[in-house]
Formats: C-alpha cells, structure tokens, sequence
C-alpha cells in the first residue's frame, strides 16, 4: 500500500467524477437514463490521443488542446445523438443511447488508424493528481450553479412532470438537450484524462459495461444530488480496489452490492438531499437549538415544581 | 445462387436461437415494461448447467436438455422474487428493474468466472445423439451442419408450442390480458403474480433452452451473456412486448447479419446490428409489430 498506490486510485476516482458529476446532470436532475456514455468517454479519449499524439503540438499546449477537443468532439456527437433520440420515451431512450455506445465500439474496433481492436498503446501521461483535483473542483462548482440556475430548474421540472414543464412554458427539448451535452463533453473530458494517465486505450474499455458503472454510481450515490454523485464515485471506484485481494470475487460482490442498494435503499446513499457546509452546520444548530430547548423545559419543569 | 441459399440456412439457423432468447425479453417487457438485462445469463447459465448435466450427471442428451431447461426457469423466477418483486411493491420506475438486472447480470456472470473460470467448453459430440455425429449433410452445392437441422427443429418446435400456448389455452390468456391491462384484469381475477411469475418461468426455460443449443453450435463460456445483446436488438427491432415481432425480428436481423459478413466482411456484422437497433428506435421505436407506445404522461 504504497503512496502512489493510493495517489493512483484518487486519480481513478477523480477521473471517473468528472464523467458521474455530467452523468448525475442528465440522471439525477433531468431524468435521463443512458447506458451509452462510455460511447462519449471513447471519443473524447481517442479524439484526445490523436491531438496529443499525431499533430505534433508542443507539449505545453499538446495536453489542454488534447482535453478541449475531446469534450468538444464528445459534445457535437452528442448533439447529433441528441437530436435523433432525445423525443424518445422511457426506456427506449436507454436503449438507444445504448446502441450508441455499442455502435461507437464497434465503429473503433475497425479503424486501423487508432490501432483498432487491439488498442493504442504509448500515449503520452500527462495527467497528474494536481490537474485531476483542479478539475474536479472546477467541475463540481460548474454542476453546482447550472443546477441552481434557471436551466437547472427546468430540468428538474422535465424530470418531475415533462409534461406540465412544457405546459408552463418551458423549452423542454432544449433542457434536454443542455443536459445531454454538458454530460457527454463532461465524459469527453473524463476520456480524454483517462487516454493521457494510463497511456493505453482500447475500444472495450468503454464498452456498455463502463456506461452502466457511470450510471450505478449516480444511482448508488442518490439520483438528484451532486454530492451523492461524489460519494457514489468514492465508494465505487474504491471498493473493487478494497477487494482486490478476493480478485475474481469482487465484481460478484459489487453485482451484489447493486441489487442490495437497489432493493433496500433505492434513494441511495444521499437519497437526493445535499451535503453542504451550509446544511451541516443546520444540522448542529438544530441539534443545540433541541437541547437548549429541553435544558429550558427541565429548567421550567423544575420552577413549577418547586 | 449457391452461396445465396447457404447464407439463407446459415441466418435461419442462428435465427431461431436469437428467437428463443428474443421471446423472453419481449415476454417480461410485454408484462412488466423493463427490459431484463439479466436474461442473458440465465441463458448462459442454461449452457452451463447443459453442459454438466451432460458430462457430469452422465445423463442422455434429451435430459440435460430438459434439466438444463428446468434449472433456469427456477432461476428466473427466484431472480423475480428476490430482486424484482420488492421494487414492484414499491411500484418503482422502470430504471430501477433495469439496473437491478444489471447488478443481477454482474453478480451471476462473474459467480461463474469465479468459480468455474472464464475458459470455454466444448460439448462432447461423443455424448450428443447420434444423429449429430457424422459429417455435414450435404445436398449439391448446400453443406448443413448437422447441429443446425437439430437447433433448428428443436427451436422451431419450441417456438411453435409456446405459441399455441399464448393463443389457445386458458393461462395463455390470462399473459395476453395482463399485458393489456394488469389492473383491469386483476379486476377480472387474474392473480397478476402467478402471471409474472409464469412469465419469468417460460422465458427462463426457453433461454435454458436456446443457452444449450447455442452452446452446441458454438461453445459454453461466460461472456455468452453478451453476445445474447443481439436477441435483445432482435426483440426491439421487432416490437418489444410483441411475440410474433420477437420471431420476426429475430430472423431477419439474423439474416441481415449473415448476409452482411457473407458478402460485406464479419467486422461490419455488429456494426449493422447496432445502426438497425438505433434506425428502428429513430423510426419506429414500437418496432414492427410492436403496438405504438402510448404515451402515459
């Protein structure tokens, strides 16, 4: 258990954040389920490495531009995806961001030029501890005023009722829309940081299975709340590398664990409330408030006695 | 004309395994509206317990049909009880069943890693009946493999008794009205329990079924319950909830399928499964038979 043991993981779940915090926008708040943002993770990690890698950038510049184009190639898919699927109802959005993310597998498998099925080794690793943690606070300060903001609003207003949002004046497409595309570029930047830290990139990496831990980890954290997404991040990413001893046994327990929370706490761990420094602190005055109230009634209780 | 009327056999004989998978997605979602990810291992497991009731028990190959039928209905329907029927007491949305079939997918996939290892198994021709031993079956230019002729028939029966089963019995019935109208025909004193939990049992025994028979014609391994994505693609592309879309969808995305890698390559297979599945939600997304989706807003 070393330091840079340690200092590894944090950056694994750091990276995994960013593209939670995106997918906890569109989930948690607008009510979309996608099961293909790993297709969106792709992109921005192949479209980052060909940036760093092919145009022969200065290193300075190389690593920024790498992660710049990665969300903005994520994004304009994602708008094209957008535009295709986002009228369609329930599940069947699911199940067509779903093909999406298959079919961007699949597409990468056969493209010689980013080295196909066998992947695409030797990347530079630009990505360090200290970029992840700027990234990730910038992040979650960005998820955080767009869900305090009008757009935020809206999308919770699609979530809870589409159709009375849209009754009420609200563009709902265009709310959708938003959602989808923050996320996916948020995705994209996750890619993008991944490519550049583990220097290896193939196309199962971001296959279905990878979209659906995104998701399990914004339900596992609660839907509708930024710091469950952080919480839900922590522990899942954590918890296999906590059972890496039983190898083969841990993603059995983390299937378990799924079902469970699933079953038993289906608001999750945060069950959509937030944690903030703000709430906390309401929390202990409520609690002094309580027992200064009991201190007076004792007290009172005592006087009529007397 | 020749290679042609090959790739036909070759579609419809992959086609009717995509077929007996399909009919268990389409099954459930016609009653419950979720898409049961987690079908796809319990066909795997039906494979499994295939193959061992095969080698192990030392059963002829009829019984290790029908066991390995058996055990993945039993499991189908506990997988409902333990993980599904809480969520429906809640009434929880539609996304919890599906990620719950997600984390029940995971769980079971690499329970048979762990414990029985990620390397495949052949089926034993030496134990198969005899009439899979021997060479292809050939007419002029045509090679049959004989494992094909056996699927097919075997499915195409199967398909057929279900069937007959939806349409012309009692119970069958009561499926058909409780995907219409659940409550209206609880009203009617159909038990929306039984129904369920009849549902998750023939669609686990098919998938038992068509777990051993794909292993037949390829081999038993745990990343089966990937590859039977595509009998989901199928089920959508021919109306989810819809049997006979089930059927037809199947079939002709496994033509499709064979007809892209006979004549385009192999690699563009997957590639047109997953731009069908996206065309036809894009265009249609009740598929082609399904019933339009009303919109319960």
């Amino acid at each position: 258990m070393g330091m840079e043991y340690i200092q590894g993981i944090a950056i694994l779940i750091g990276i995994n954040l960013i593209a939670v915090l995106g997918l906890s926008i569109l989930t948690g708040f607008t009510g979309l389920f996608s099961f293909g943002h790993g297709g969106f993770m792709a992109i921005g990690a192949y479209i980052s490495a060909i940036v760093s890698t092919r145009l022969g950038l200065p290193a300075p510049i190389a690593f920024p531009a790498a992660i710049l184009a990665g969300a903005l190639a994520a994004g304009l898919v994602s708008v094209f995806i957008g535009k295709l699927t986002l009228n369609l109802k329930g599940d069947y959005f699911c199940i067509a961001t779903m093909g999406f993310g298959e079919a961007t597998r699949v597409i990468l498998n056969n493209v010689d030029y980013v080295g196909g099925a066998r992947g695409w080794a030797n990347l530079p690793q630009f990505t360090t501890w200290w970029i992840v943690l700027v990234l990730d606070v910038a992040i979650v300060l960005l998820a955080w005023n767009i869900i305090n903001s009008r757009h935020g609003r809206n999308m919770v207003a699609v979530r809870e009722e589409e159709l009375a949002a849209q009754m009420a004046g609200v563009n709902t497409f265009r709310s959708k829309m938003t959602a989808l595309i923050v996320s996916a570029a948020l995705a994209g930047i996750a890619g993008a940081l991944m490519a550049n830290y583990i220097q290896f990139i193939r196309p199962t990496m971001f296959n279905m299975a990878k979209s659906t831990d995104l998701t399990i980890m914004v339900i596992f954290g609660g839907l509708g709340s930024i710091s469950g997404s952080i919480v839900g991040t922590i522990l899942l990413v954590s918890l296999p590398e906590v059972f890496r001893n039983f190898a083969q046994w841990r993603l059995v327990i983390y299937g378990l664990a799924v079902i469970i929370i699933m079953v038993g706490r289906p608001q999750g761990i945060m069950g959509g409330v937030e944690m903030t420094p703000a709430g906390i602190r309401k929390i202990f005055a409520a609690r002094r408030a309580k027992a200064k109230l009991e201190a007076e009634l004792k007290a009172a209780e005592q006087g009529d006695a007397a | 004309m020749d290679q042609f009327l090959q790739q036909l056999v070759n579609g419809l004989s992959i086609g009717v395994i995509y077929a007996l998978m399909a009919v268990g997605y389409s099954l459930v979602y016609s009653i419950m509206n979720f898409s049961n990810f987690a079908h796809g291992s319990v066909i795997m497991l039906g494979a499994y317990f295939g193959f061992y009731a095969l080698t192990k028990l030392g059963v002829p190959f009829y019984v290790a049909f029908f066991i390995a039928a058996m055990a993945t209905a039993t499991i189908a329907v506990i997988l409902e009880r333990l993980a599904y029927k809480p969520l429906r007491d809640r009434r929880a949305p539609f996304l919890y069943f599906i990620i719950t079939a997600m984390g029940a997918s995971i769980f079971i996939d690499n329970s048979v890693i762990a414990t029985i290892g990620p390397t495949p198994k052949t089926f034993p021709t030496e134990l198969l009946p005899t009439f899979f031993q021997g060479d292809p079956l050939e007419w002029g230019a045509l090679t049959v493999g004989r494992v094909d002729i056996a699927i097919f028939l075997v499915a195409a029966t199967c398909l057929a008794l279900l069937m007959i089963f939806i349409d012309f019995t009692k119970l069958g019935k009561a499926i058909q009205a409780t995907a219409y109208n659940m409550k209206a025909s609880a009203l009617m004193g159909i038990n929306p329990n039984f129904v369920i939990i009849l549902v998750f049992a023939i669609g686990g025994g098919l998938a038992g079924m068509a777990g051993v028979l794909y292993g037949m014609k390829y081999q038993v391994f745990p990343q089966m319950s990937a590859i039977t994505l595509k009998s989901f693609i199928a089920a959508v592309f021919g109306g989810l909830g819809s049997l006979p879309g089930a059927l037809l969808g199947s079939v002709l995305l496994a033509l499709i399928e064979t007809f892209v890698s006979g004549y385009l390559s192999t690699q563009y297979r997957d590639l047109f499964a997953f731009i069908i599945l996206i065309g036809m939600l894009v265009v249609r997304p009740s598929g082609i038979m399904g019933k339009d989706a009303e919109d319960k807003a």
